[in-house]
């Protein structure tokens, strides 16, 4: 997802480092008031470490491995903004040192990764671990699930850049002159990707990161739970054997999501009161206005107030970009969507099913020593 | 068990330890050539780091790809002229690229609309002028803004960089950051290094896929916890040293005739290439 040099154009990067920057200064100033003279060292610290992690391979179901951003576990230990800074840092010294990432794209990488990336993942797991104790498995759960909304939110960010390029940037004879897919291509391209290997990469690496603090260090998850009491010494230790045994539901979560992903994005009809100004005059949506308006019937025009509203915004994206999702390369992504949750959902049968065959643990002591 | 079973299985962890090594490696070939006597090593920083963020801009904003080309080949003399070996740009850069962005690149001839100069036999594919044109602008700018920030990274030491980019008016709160993220990046590579090796050496079996996610989430986790006692240790060592939260960079450059000539050059480059490739 890191975006190298030439991919975009300069109006385009220079936009993103426009957007990227009242973040930074926000995030400078917020983290600076909270730290004062830890900044310097901390943030320092723990950008290499964000660095690091960028390159730990992460085994996957299925046998491959894939890198994780971290952005999940930066967000959820040290807050949005010193993550923000931390993960921007890292980025840096990525593009300018080690060539990955551009130089005139930095701030298209920063915006989608450490801001985006770091914003939504404090904001999922913050919704969904709510007031739970700090040890408890909801924690690893909504670190999970923040780690891979995180990571697909920054990935439709950078598929949406890369995918306006062709639009907008073409030379006399209509030849793009940055990437060259328009946004048909290039979401699914990335997406597919992304909401597979990398989101579970990142999820396995959010929720097992928050896991093993929960055992080793709860201290350190203490700043983004405010309000929540710590666990005494003992249940933090080796009483509360957390994390891990939630892996089984959260994959089943994860499968269930893919699987039902496109259903929702291919319901049918329309949701009530999202009619546009040509609904009125087509008879098949008039009578289902009809039907789910208490068999009322619509006027026979359109209001003219919302035929003159209707004018004012056309949205980038008008409703959801039928367009696209009509298009078989965006039918690709929903059915590989589909066909990965179902894997996942069969292996977790399979393995409940060759568990219950099993008499037991291998390494349990048989019952006949005993008596 | 077979060795090559073992590394099958378990090879995240190798993978991971050479991906370590990989970037120690490319740090200190960088250190090893940014002391070489060659043409931009002698350039100070800051003119370096503008006239070459000057070329990068203009190599991403040109419409033709002659002109592309031409700064391609401004960075290869300059790469030679400040002997930077051609086997390491290959390697590193120009077929790394080419595995990336090329592949990327590589369906860009049969999708673009627009007029069709051949066909594939057999498969009927139409291959489009405008689809090679935007496959080469792609393939070619990458390659070029790629080179030319590799050649920015081994001409000059890191930490002189990092002080040129105050002339871009960046924070020193933020210039210290990242001189001090590269000191300890380092460290925190060399101690996950030792990780993944300890635990590779104390390994006899395979594991299975979830002992594997948990080796790789318990080493994120303990290298963090790691991370966070060690900047406590650094911030201790800081305070001890007089640190109050006010940073201060020494600024050692100085601007001698020989940089203002090439800071008259590089703008002259850039100023013809964005005139030549509107």
């Amino acid at each position: 997802m890191h975006i190298p040099d030439g991919y975009l154009s300069p109006s385009t990067c220079a936009a993103l480092y426009a957007s990227a920057a009242p973040f930074w200064y926000v995030a400078l100033r917020k983290t600076r008031k909270l730290l004062f003279t830890r900044l310097v060292p901390l943030i320092s610290v723990f950008a290499a470490f964000s660095f690091v992690i960028m390159m730990f391979n992460i085994p996957i179901p299925g046998g491959t491995t894939a890198h994780p951003l971290g952005v999940g576990i930066a967000a959820i230990v040290l807050g949005p903004w010193a993550s923000i800074l931390a993960l921007s840092t890292a980025l840096f010294i990525q593009a300018f040192f080690f060539g990955d990432g551009g130089i005139t794209a930095l701030g298209a990488n920063c915006f989608n990764m450490a801001i985006v990336g770091s914003l939504a993942a404090w904001l999922v797991y913050r919704l969904i671990s709510g007031r739970s104790a700090i040890t408890s498995s909801r924690r690893v759960v909504a670190a999970a699930l923040g780690g891979y909304i995180a990571i697909n939110c920054a990935a439709l960010c950078a598929s949406v850049e890369l995918g306006l390029q062709p639009l907008y940037f073409k030379n006399a004879a209509g030849a793009p002159l940055y990437a060259p897919y328009p946004l048909s291509i290039a979401i699914p391209a990335i997406m597919i990707g992304h909401l597979t290997f990398a989101g579970v990469a990142e999820l396995v690496v959010s929720g097992g990161v928050v896991a093993y603090l929960q055992r080793a260090n709860p201290g350190l998850l203490r700043f983004t739970a405010p309000g929540v009491p710590m666990p005494e010494e003992e249940a933090a230790g080796f009483a509360r054997e957390t994390g891990w045994r939630v892996a089984r539901p959260l994959w089943t979560a994860v499968g269930l999501l893919m699987v039902l992903t496109p259903l929702g994005l291919l319901a049918a009809g329309k949701a009530w009161g999202e009619w546009t100004v040509r609904d009125f005059s087509n008879p098949a949506v008039r009578q289902q206005i009809t039907t789910v308006s208490g068999n009322v019937a619509p006027p026979a025009a359109a209001p003219s107030g919302l035929e003159r509203l209707s004018t004012i915004w056309t949205a980038p994206f008008p409703n959801y970009s039928p367009s696209f999702v009509h298009k078989p390369a965006f039918g690709y992504m929903l059915s590989a969507m589909f066909g990965i949750g179902i894997i996942i959902l069969l292996s977790l049968l399979i393995k409940w099913l060759a568990a219950r065959a099993r008499p037991g643990p291998p390494g349990a002591p048989a019952r006949t020593e005993e008596t | 068990m077979t060795a090559a079973k073992h590394s099958g299985r378990n090879g995240f962890l190798e993978r991971t330890t050479a991906s370590f090594v990989d970037a120690m490696e490319h740090a200190f070939y960088a250190e090893q050539t940014a002391r070489a006597d060659g043409l931009l090593q002698r350039l100070d920083a800051r003119v370096k780091l503008v006239g070459i963020l000057a070329l990068i801009v203009s190599a991403a904003a040109v419409h033709r790809l002659a002109v592309i080309g031409g700064l391609f080949a401004i960075a290869v003399v300059l790469a030679a002229l400040s002997r930077v070996s051609f086997n390491v740009l290959l390697k590193r850069v120009w077929i790394a690229v080419l595995l990336f962005t090329g592949v990327i690149a590589l369906p860009a001839p049969f999708i673009t609309p627009g007029q069709v100069v051949a066909q594939v036999p057999w498969l009927g594919w139409t291959v489009t002028s405008q689809g090679l044109t935007s496959a080469g602008y792609l393939v070619l700018r990458v390659e070029t803004a790629a080179t030319l920030c590799v050649l920015l990274v081994l001409t000059t030491p890191w930490n002189h960089v990092l002080k040129a980019l105050r002339v871009l008016r960046v924070p020193a709160v933020l210039v210290t950051i990242l001189g001090m993220t590269y000191r300890y990046l380092f460290l925190v590579l060399q101690s996950a290094h030792d990780m993944f090796e300890s635990r590779r050496s104390r390994m006899v079996g395979e594991l299975t896929g979830s002992e594997r996610r948990r080796v790789a989430a318990s080493s994120a986790g303990v290298l963090m916890s790691k991370t966070f006692d060690l900047s406590s240790e650094v911030y201790l060592a800081m305070q001890s040293r007089g640190y109050r939260g006010d940073v201060s960079l020494l600024d050692e450059f100085q601007v001698r005739r020989f940089d203002w000539i090439m800071l008259a050059g590089f703008a002259l480059i850039s100023a013809a290439a964005f005139w030549l490739g509107r």
